[in-house]
């Protein structure tokens, strides 16, 4: 194989795009659960927002945005810093798979009984 | 003054060095002291044409930061002043850097007007709006202060294309006599090409010519979503 420099694989836009949209998700999420926190403080408050099914779904909707964004930010770490072709691809697995993973555990624990 | 400049002969140097010069001089610009400074050693190797800021030859990084040291007043600079080349790119000697890969870039975007329709008598004509969008953009002057003040070119020279070029790109994009914006817009759509941009903006914080590359590359990507959704 030729060890020509290579570009052209014409995408980006849609994770540049996802990248900004899981980010509002998130900012939206996070400052919602802040507030209510320091209105309501304690574990009872706590403990009865997530036995609302739209307050887990939203949870896991913040979660989902959060495992996206952070795949798409490690991705782009790697493709500044990692400049061995196989490490790199090796790194996008392994980062992918471990998300996957925290997805479904995810909805495990907000499920949980 | 007191000036620290940096040295290097890959010829003859092991490895680069940096030299002290004292000068009588205050006030002027930063070349007419790197002038004199040549007067007195003319070892010391720099690139400059028209100094005056227009031709961007005399690009270099001045106290950490890359400017013109033709438009640099001398009274704006703390002491010693530290002369290094630019960053980023392989240095040829002392502060002249070899150009090859900021212009490689340059010209994969094409940097040219592409009108397949056959020329007019007279001009391609633009209303007074159309040709207002080229504004802030055709002012660039290819020096090289932002491309080598931008990471994501030091990280992928070879393969983002970097504020300078993409700005260059914007210009044709902008350009409502250039018929190859879809064939562009394509070319840049690359998770190389252009989104290496993570917009931290060194570029618009060093472009000596107030130009902001960072506005060009959101417009390119604001016209890539709108002709995606």
């Amino acid at each position: 194989m030729v060890s020509r420099v290579v570009v052209g694989a014409h995408y980006g836009l849609r994770d540049w795009l996802i990248q900004r949209v899981t980010a509002a998700v998130m900012a939206l999420f996070s400052v919602s659960l802040a507030v209510y926190l320091f209105l309501h403080p304690g574990y009872e408050a706590w403990s009865d927002l997530f036995s609302r099914g739209p307050v887990r779904i939203f949870a896991l909707l913040f979660l989902f945005c959060l495992y996206y964004h952070a795949w798409i930010g490690v991705r782009d770490i790697a493709m500044d810093y990692i400049k061995p072709v196989w490490l790199r691809l090796l790194l996008h697995v392994l980062v992918i798979l471990t998300l996957i993973a925290y997805a479904i555990w995810s909805v495990q624990i907000l499920w949980r009984r | 003054m007191k000036f620290r400049i940096y040295r290097y002969n890959p010829e003859t140097d092991a490895s680069p060095r940096m030299q002290d010069y004292v000068l009588d001089i205050s006030s002027g610009m930063l070349l007419d002291a790197l002038l004199l400074i040549k007067q007195q050693d003319d070892s010391l190797s720099l690139r400059k044409s028209c100094r005056e800021g227009v031709c961007g030859s005399d690009a270099m990084n001045i106290n950490g930061r890359n400017g013109l040291a033709c438009i640099t007043p001398l009274s704006s600079l703390k002491e010693p002043v530290e002369l290094r080349p630019l960053p980023g790119l392989p240095v040829i000697r002392d502060l002249i850097v070899d150009m090859t890969q900021f212009f490689k870039q340059y010209h994969s975007i094409k940097p040219y007007l592409v009108n397949n329709d056959p020329p007019p008598e007279t001009e391609r004509l633009q209303s007074p709006k159309q040709r207002g969008h080229l504004n802030g953009l055709y002012e660039c002057i290819l020096c090289g202060c932002c491309t080598t003040a931008c990471p994501s070119f030091w990280w992928n020279p070879d393969k983002f294309v970097g504020p300078a070029g993409l700005l260059q790109a914007y210009r044709f994009i902008a350009d409502t006599r250039d018929q190859a914006t879809v064939a562009r817009l394509d070319d840049l759509e690359d998770p190389y090409r252009l989104f290496r941009c993570h917009t931290i903006m060194n570029c618009v914080d060093v472009c000596p010519k107030e130009l902001n590359p960072t506005e060009a590359i959101g417009h390119i990507k604001d016209m890539m979503v709108r002709r995606m959704v």
